[in-house]
């Protein structure tokens, strides 16, 4: 749910990071909080466990710059991926305005990705929410790892409804910020269709 | 519209900002601030400049949240109120009206009962604004200002 706040000339968007476990989720995060401008971000925040994975979520604020004189700011969220943290994810939905659908390239996560994708249907379909209605984007990671399915395999099974998808190495950041520009723009052409 | 926007008027704003600095001062408080239940912040007052709202916003709706959760795991409606005590700052959260979160965070200088007493007054106070405020945004005509961007002001914006 986006907040168009008047008197500070601020537009605020949610968009949220799903995926797998170990997908890279928190890796685009922190790749974008790495190359973005001290003045454009805010601290990015891990509520992750000892060994580094995603308890709750992590959170980074962005500012974009400017649409007729109105400040356009993003939260980004991820979601915890690992299958038992499911509550969790649900309530990191809640006001979303655009999702990024993080999939992991390799074969063996094949499974994985689909039931995370189903995860996110059934878990949005909950809040009253329609995957096929939401900005949506999709993003095939590690694509530089040496044991990847296809382009045409991820495509036919991850993003059937063709929505725009990105191959990306989040590592070294190939793809991070054109998956985020593309589910951004999604987002404000939303608002200007919402209204 | 499957995305209903909260949207803050300058009218309404600075009736919640009058409360916010009136409770800062009431309850001897550091910093009061309101955040939406998606992690938006609202209104903040008091020691403001030496601390980070927008992440105590975004943590403060993740524990309402995951509080939520568990009230409704527990067939509760909600748990309305919540106390954290630390050694030297003590934060005061409570939901309002389901919609908001009134945080108020104190020292050793107020103390946990005049916080409650004057956070019950303050959120009437809220809840009413906030209820005007959701009739507003509910009204016909009250147009977004995106209907009139382009693509190209949203090209724009991504031109790096």
């Amino acid at each position: 749910m986006s907040f168009i706040n008047y008197m500070a000339r601020e537009i605020n968007c949610k968009l949220v990071y799903y995926g797998p476990g170990l997908c890279g989720k928190t890796t685009n995060l922190q790749y974008i909080y790495e190359r973005t401008n001290p003045e454009a971000k805010g601290k990015m925040i891990s509520l992750a466990t000892e060994t580094e994975r995603t308890l709750f979520f992590d959170f980074l604020p962005l500012s974009l710059g400017e649409i007729r004189g109105f400040k356009t700011r993003f939260h980004l969220y991820t979601v915890p991926g690992q299958v038992f943290y499911d509550a969790s994810r649900k309530l990191i939905l809640k006001g979303v305005d655009g999702v990024i659908f993080v999939a992991d390239s390799q074969i063996e996560r094949t499974e994985a990705n689909l039931e995370s994708v189903e995860n996110l249907r059934t878990n949005l379909a909950e809040q009253g929410y329609s995957l096929d209605k939401l900005p949506y984007v999709v993003q095939y990671n590690k694509r530089d790892l040496p044991n990847v399915a296809s382009l045409e395999e991820l495509r036919q099974m991850i993003n059937p409804t063709n929505v725009p998808d990105f191959e990306a190495v989040a590592r070294t950041g190939v793809g991070v910020f054109d998956t985020l520009k593309a589910v951004a723009k999604l987002v404000l052409t939303e608002l200007k269709k919402g209204s | 519209m499957i995305n209903p926007q909260m949207v803050m008027y300058e009218e309404e704003f600075n009736q919640i900002q009058a409360v916010v600095d009136r409770l800062v001062r009431d309850a001897n408080a550091k910093v009061v601030f309101i955040v939406d239940k998606n992690g938006q912040l609202i209104a903040a007052s008091g020691d403001i400049d030496n601390i980070d709202t927008t992440s105590l916003a975004s943590l403060t709706a993740g524990n309402i949240a995951a509080t939520g959760g568990m009230a409704k795991l527990l067939k509760e409606n909600e748990f309305a109120t919540q106390f954290h005590e630390g050694e030297k700052a003590n934060i005061h959260i409570q939901l309002v009206g389901n919609r908001v979160i009134l945080v108020v965070i104190f020292d050793s200088r107020s103390s946990l009962g005049l916080v409650r007493l004057r956070v019950k007054k303050a959120s009437e106070e809220l809840n009413h604004i906030f209820e005007s405020l959701l009739k507003k945004v509910q009204e016909p005509g009250a147009d977004s200002p995106f209907a009139e961007i382009t693509d190209e002001d949203i090209d724009n914006l991504f031109n790096d």
